[in-house]
């Protein structure tokens, strides 16, 4: 079978490896080809240097928004011309809006996210030596790199970088005279974005072709952890979607510089009548949204993957529904590619496309609300160690089905209409996909700390300050955000004093914005431990949350090929915890989790989960 | 001085959390030096977890005391009824489950905090649960989804019975006009390609369409109470979005293309206006205003309730202050408001100077 043959290659390869590569500094840290150097790189890039900007932007705003037409001194030092006088201008005001979204959700939640635990737990967890192609995994975090380059030059623009919000509907992001962003800025967006595409289209096929191909001997696809299940899905919605978003930046680019009119027809504008003729931005919203809404699936799938992960290590318990999770995994990501014209629905698309939107995006609810109950009653009558991780995994699912049952509401079309484009819509995603997702990626930051240096721990008394600080934080931003929305306040308004009906919001905003501001502040514990350990990191045990999958057969010591023997055999699947024979005594005597390495023990039944 | 405020509340934290973190690690000295939780780290985050189920009770029933008065009063449109018995009944569902979940989950997490030497349960599924929690869902969504498509369809069934109004919203950076069909209730065609600066032909009517005639262009929304107005909209630069909270009603204005909703106002302004909601709001915002006063800041006059039309969609720097006044009167007070208004035929093809318009223009918009 392929599965031997395989492990026979791997085997001869590995063989190999000892006897040459001696790495040069160059090789291993920056062009290296190894999957645990390029997660490291993902995770430093993308999360703390992109992650860091894009809260920085937000507290910017917020402060802005909680007093408007304040003077600040610190807009004054950072934001310099733009902020005369230290008071933000309005143009920038949206360019901080813009660049946030984009940073939180295309960087942080998708490259960050997927290119680190996807890159670091994929053949560590199905046994492999290494990616299919290490080559074009080290192409696809320098493309990324690229990416990230470009993005950020943007903001070094006299003009400012693009400022038409993060979905850069045309004609506003299309057209340089209706506001400054959309000149140089907005190029720059597009050439970074198209940059980022190809860069994550190289790490999904990656990640894909891994997973069928490299399994070690005896893992079915049934037997894979949920964290591979949640990586492997992700990664093919991304290869399915993603070049529609190409499309449509392509098609924006021609329309900006060519004199297209793929999405502009008939406007008039500073005082002529431009050229464009026949082509609908509704086009675009369509294009943008065939890979935007899959995207925020994209960005939460890996962190439900984690969730589900290290939430059965900490319960001790295997996870419950363990089939039921991979259906609704994939019943997810079928209706995430059908359910984009929930965005759409005061767009002036047909109405009759609205009721199947609504219909497809209510029906999203069912596998969400399955995964919910599973990671609830994984709890129950479990033995939680409450570890930084797990208590992020728990502070998951809280914020999961808070800012998911709001989107029973913005699913609905008729419901839709008057919170569209308001802070109620804010508050939702921030909550079901933001806050949800950085959750998931903290639990596995801490949970396998371990994994990405070498044996070392993150201090778990500030991981359990950071945890507390931010979940009473994230609540404190984002539920009296649902009020603001409610109330009918538009978002991306550079400030609310326009409409004296919202002048008594004002307290809320200021509340939101000191919890931003704390819970941001709480997250520099989270630097300070995760740079300390790295270097001050005490070693812990080779497998210190005692967990079955196989990154923890591993070597502390990092090498290239993951194992100095063969690749180990997989017997089980990754959840036998707590698992008793007929006598209830434990498989292994006196540990309560038998390793998927281990084969059945004589009698043991290999129950199909 | 918020900003002195502001790094000193930032200095405290900061102090705080050192000194937490301080106290962790000292607390923990004693026992081994293991970052692996252990059964007095169990136990502090499993009460932990039990108090912030508390602290999410607290911060819904805290918000709903502090911030429930603030939302959207009675709707002022006849679909307005429905759509919010839709949001209350969805919103009575989500607490509920809200409720529901959240106290299982971390009630979970406190109640089976782990203790050396316990045995966790090998619980790897059961069909019957998978299906129970499969179906509830189901269930109550089909009923959401039937009652939400039921309603959608009516609000988006744009139609002429019942003699509705014909109104024209023209969206442009940053500004709202409006435009009645006049005599004839029929909007002349119209396409940026004919804006005339020159003519004051700023909404690029057709002249030489019969209907353009006696259309009128105005600055401040009217619609007369109980009648059914089927707006058109169009945007001459970029996407803006039609939003008027009061009436429940939104829909994006497209360059190039027309897009539609309706419906029917059934409170006029001052009617509104005696809402006790809408007394009271006006009675906190008004106190916020005075206190403005008292201290010499701008944005400090009274304020009295109107219908307000917003820009809701991201349209460029002024985004924020793009708007337009809608009032809503008896069909009398309507009449007579729009027999003063000029006729585009009037004001344009009439030979009158551009200024003439623009005198027009600005004494409706201040009226």
């Amino acid at each position: 079978m392929s599965v031997t043959a395989n492990a026979q290659v791997d085997d001869h390869a590995h063989d190999e490896h000892d006897h040459h590569h001696k790495q040069t500094f160059v090789t291993k840290y920056i062009f290296s080809q190894d999957h645990k150097m390029i997660a490291k790189q993902y995770l430093i890039l993308g999360v703390f240097v992109m992650g860091a900007l894009g809260i920085a932007m937000s507290l910017l705003f917020r402060m802005q928004l909680a007093w408007p037409g304040e003077s600040f001194s610190v807009f004054e030092v950072l934001l310099g011309d733009w902020a005369p006088g230290g008071v933000m201008d309005a143009d920038v005001y949206l360019a901080l809006v813009t660049i946030h979204g984009t940073l939180m959700v295309f960087f942080v939640l998708t490259q960050g996210l997927s290119g680190t635990f996807s890159n670091l737990l994929i053949p560590l967890q199905i046994g492999a030596r290494d990616m299919a192609s290490g080559f074009m995994n080290m192409l696809s975090f320098w493309m990324f790199f690229v990416s990230c380059i470009v993005m950020l030059s943007s903001l070094f623009l006299e003009a400012g970088p693009a400022a038409a919000g993060w979905t850069i509907y045309p004609p506003l992001s299309a057209l340089p005279m209706a506001q400054p962003g959309s000149g140089m800025g907005m190029t720059l967006w597009l050439v970074s974005m198209a940059i980022f595409i190809a860069s994550s289209l190289m790490g999904s096929l990656n990640y894909v072709v891994t997973v069928i191909n490299l399994r070690t001997k005896g893992m079915s696809m049934t037997r894979l952890p949920l964290t591979i299940w949640a990586f492997f899905v992700t990664a093919i919605i991304g290869i399915i979607s993603f070049p529609v978003l190409l499309s449509a930046a392509l098609l924006l680019i021609m329309d900006r510089s060519f004199g297209t009119s793929f999405f502009l027809s008939d406007i008039f504008i500073q005082g002529e009548v431009l050229h464009y003729q026949g082509g609908s931005p509704v086009l675009y919203e369509h294009l943008f949204w065939f890979l935007g809404h899959p995207e925020v699936y994209i960005v939460i799938l890996p962190a439900m993957g984690i969730v589900s992960e290290v939430m059965a290590v900490n319960a001790r318990k295997p996870i419950f529904g363990y089939r039921a999770m991979i259906a609704s995994i994939l019943a997810i990501a079928f209706l995430s590619t059908i359910v984009w014209g929930h965005h759409m629905f005061i767009s002036g698309m047909n109405p009759f496309l609205g009721s199947v939107f609504t219909f497809t995006t209510l029906l999203i609810a069912i596998p969400s609300a399955v995964k919910a109950f599973n990671w609830i009653t994984t709890l129950w009558k479990g033995n939680l160690q409450l570890n930084p991780a797990m208590l992020f995994s728990i502070g998951m699912v809280s914020t999961f089905i808070t800012g998911g049952l709001t989107g029973i509401v913005l699913g609905d079309s008729t419901l839709d209409i008057n919170v569209h484009d308001t802070y109620f819509v804010i508050a939702h995603f921030h909550l079901v996909m933001g806050i949800s997702a950085l959750y998931g990626m903290f639990a596995g930051i801490y949970h396998w700390f371990p994994t990405m240096f070498e044996g070392k721990m993150m201090n778990k008394n500030m991981g359990y300050v950071h945890f507390w600080i931010t979940a009473v934080g994230s609540y404190g931003i984002f539920f009296p955000m649902h009020f603001v929305g409610m109330a009918g306040v538009p978002r991306r308004y550079y400030e609310n004093t326009a409409f004296p009906m919202f002048d008594e919001l004002t307290d809320i905003q200021v509340l939101m914005t000191v919890f931003a501001i704390i819970t941001a502040s709480a997250q520099l514990i989270f630097v300070f431990n995760f740079v300390r350990s790295i270097f001050y990191g005490k070693v812990g045990p080779k497998n210190p949350w005692k967990a079955n999958t196989l990154e923890w057969t591993t070597p502390q010591e990092h090498i290239h090929g993951n194992w100095p023997g063969a690749i180990p055999e997989v017997h089980r699947w990754a959840y036998d915890y707590s698992k008793v024979d007929e006598n209830d005594e434990y498989i292994i005597p006196g540990q309560d989790f038998v390793p998927q390495d281990v084969p059945l023990q004589k009698d043991e039944e290999e129950l199909q989960h | 001085m918020t900003t002195l405020l502001t790094l000193v509340v930032l200095a405290l934290v900061a102090i705080a959390i050192w000194q937490m973190t301080k106290i962790f690690e000292l607390s923990q000295l004693k026992a081994e030096n293991s970052q692996i939780a252990n059964d007095s780290d169990n136990k502090t985050n499993g009460y932990l977890l039990f108090a912030f189920l508390v602290f999410i009770y607290g911060i819904t029933i805290f918000s709903f005391w502090k911030y429930g008065k603030f939302l959207l009063p009675e709707a002022g449109s006849a679909h307005g009824a429905e759509y919010d018995s839709l949001m209350l009944v969805s919103f009575i569902i989500i607490f509920l489950v809200q409720t529901l979940t959240q106290a299982l989950l971390h009630y979970f997490g406190y109640k089976y905090r782990g203790v050396e030497g316990n045995r966790a349960l090998f619980f790897a599924d059961s069909d019957r649960l998978e299906f129970i929690w499969t179906i509830i869902p189901v269930i109550v969504l089909s009923g959401l989804i039937l009652w939400g498509l039921y309603t959608w369809t009516t609000i988006m069934d744009i139609n002429d019975d019942d003699d509705p109004l014909i109104v024209e919203l023209y969206a442009q950076q940053f500004g709202w006009t409006a435009r009645y069909g006049g005599e004839d209730n029929v909007l002349g065609m119209a396409n940026v390609r004919m804006i005339d600066i020159n003519k004051a032909n700023v909404l690029g009517l057709d002249e030489s369409d019969a209907y353009s005639k006696d259309d009128i262009i105005v600055k401040e929304l009217h619609l007369p109470v109980g009648r059914k107005v089927n707006f058109k909209m169009r945007s001459q630069d970029v996407l803006h979005s039609a939003y008027m909270p009061h009436f429940r009603a939104q829909m994006n204005c497209v360059p190039g293309m027309i897009t539609e909703f309706s419906f029917t106002p059934i409170h006029t302004t001052e009617q509104m206006r005696l809402n006790p909601d809408v007394v009271d709001k006006v009675k906190r915002t008004n106190a916020i205003r005075a206190e403005r006063a008292a201290n010499g800041e701008d944005n400090s006059d009274p304020w009295e309730f109107d219908y307000i039309l917003l820009c809701n969609k991201i349209c460029g720097k002024s985004h924020y202050n793009m708007q337009m006044k809608i009032i809503v009167e008896t069909q009398e007070e309507y009449d007579a408001w729009i027999a003063e208004q000029k006729t585009f035929g009037e004001n344009v093809m009439g030979q009158a100077s551009t200024d003439e318009f623009k005198n027009i223009e600005t004494a409706t918009a201040s009226h």
